[in-house]
């Protein structure tokens, strides 16, 4: 009889590729960030981008350093603010709002219009050069 | 006489396949995380309802302003005149980027608008003012 010799297949250890593994996993988990950058997108006008308007078309909003806002010279609070626009933008969809700040107005002032703007849904905001 | 060869059956969860779930997660978080980059400067962000996600962490560029004006682009302080310079360089390097201006809720509105000039004429006109969540 023949005696076959039985190759022996040899394999590789692998019981160590789970803690290498592991290791990658902690490094990343360390030196990583997931960024969860949120806010309010904007696009800026151009610089010499003076468009011609219909002064019939722009609502003005002024806020001042107290963070008071003005709607067309009559003061408002951010919800009447919300509201108003609603209403002007569903009898002129092309309106475009103005807003202009002081140069002490808060930046949270300041998005709390923006953002109030866009929940009435203005799509055209403009900013204007504030009073120096 | 039969024999009923008697297997004691082994009952072990199988943990072969653990490398391959930690291979997942490890893949899960490459693609997910970013390294870290800069520190910034430490600022109270404003907060805002209608707040969006940025599009993409590559396309962005970070820029910083504390409520006393001081401007940090990429952990390194920057004078008010020189933010055009930095976003332009950004600018000729990816046509699409985004800033996400992380300015401290405080911030007079002279600096913000003084960083808006900045971003006009170095042609970044894509803004992001980061923000955090607030319920309506």
């Amino acid at each position: 009889m023949i005696k076959r010799k039985r190759i022996e297949l040899k394999a590789i250890p692998s019981a160590s590729m789970a803690d290498i593994a592991f290791l990658l996993l902690v490094f990343f988990l360390v030196t990583t960030t997931i960024s969860m950058d949120k806010g309010l997108g904007m696009v800026l006008p151009a610089i010499g981008e003076e468009i011609e308007v219909n002064p019939k078309n722009i609502t003005k909003v002024l806020i001042n350093t107290a963070g008071q806002v003005l709607l067309d010279d009559e003061l408002v609070s951010l919800s009447q603010l919300k509201g108003k626009i609603k209403n002007m933008l569903a009898r002129n969809d092309k309106l475009i709002v103005s807003v202009k700040t002081t140069p002490r107005t808060k930046h949270q002032a300041y998005l709390d219009v923006i953002d109030n703007l866009r929940q009435a849904g203005a799509g055209r905001i403009s900013i204007a050069e504030p009073d120096m | 006489m039969k024999f009923k060869a008697r297997t004691k059956a082994k009952s072990e969860i199988p943990t072969a396949s653990m490398p391959d779930v930690i291979f997942m997660l490890l893949v899960f978080f490459m693609v997910t995380t970013v390294l870290r980059e800069y520190e910034g400067l430490p600022i109270v962000l404003p907060s805002a309802v209608r707040i969006e996600k940025l599009e993409s962490r590559r396309n962005t560029a970070h820029v910083f302003v504390n409520k006393v004006g001081l401007v940090s682009i990429d952990d390194k302080r920057i004078p008010m005149s020189s933010v055009r310079n930095i976003m332009a360089v950004k600018l000729m390097d990816n046509i699409k980027i985004i800033t996400s201006l992380k300015a401290d809720r405080d911030t007079p509105m002279k600096i913000i608008t003084d960083v808006h000039q900045e971003f006009r004429h170095a042609q970044t006109l894509r803004v992001n003012y980061a923000a955090k969540t607030r319920a309506l």
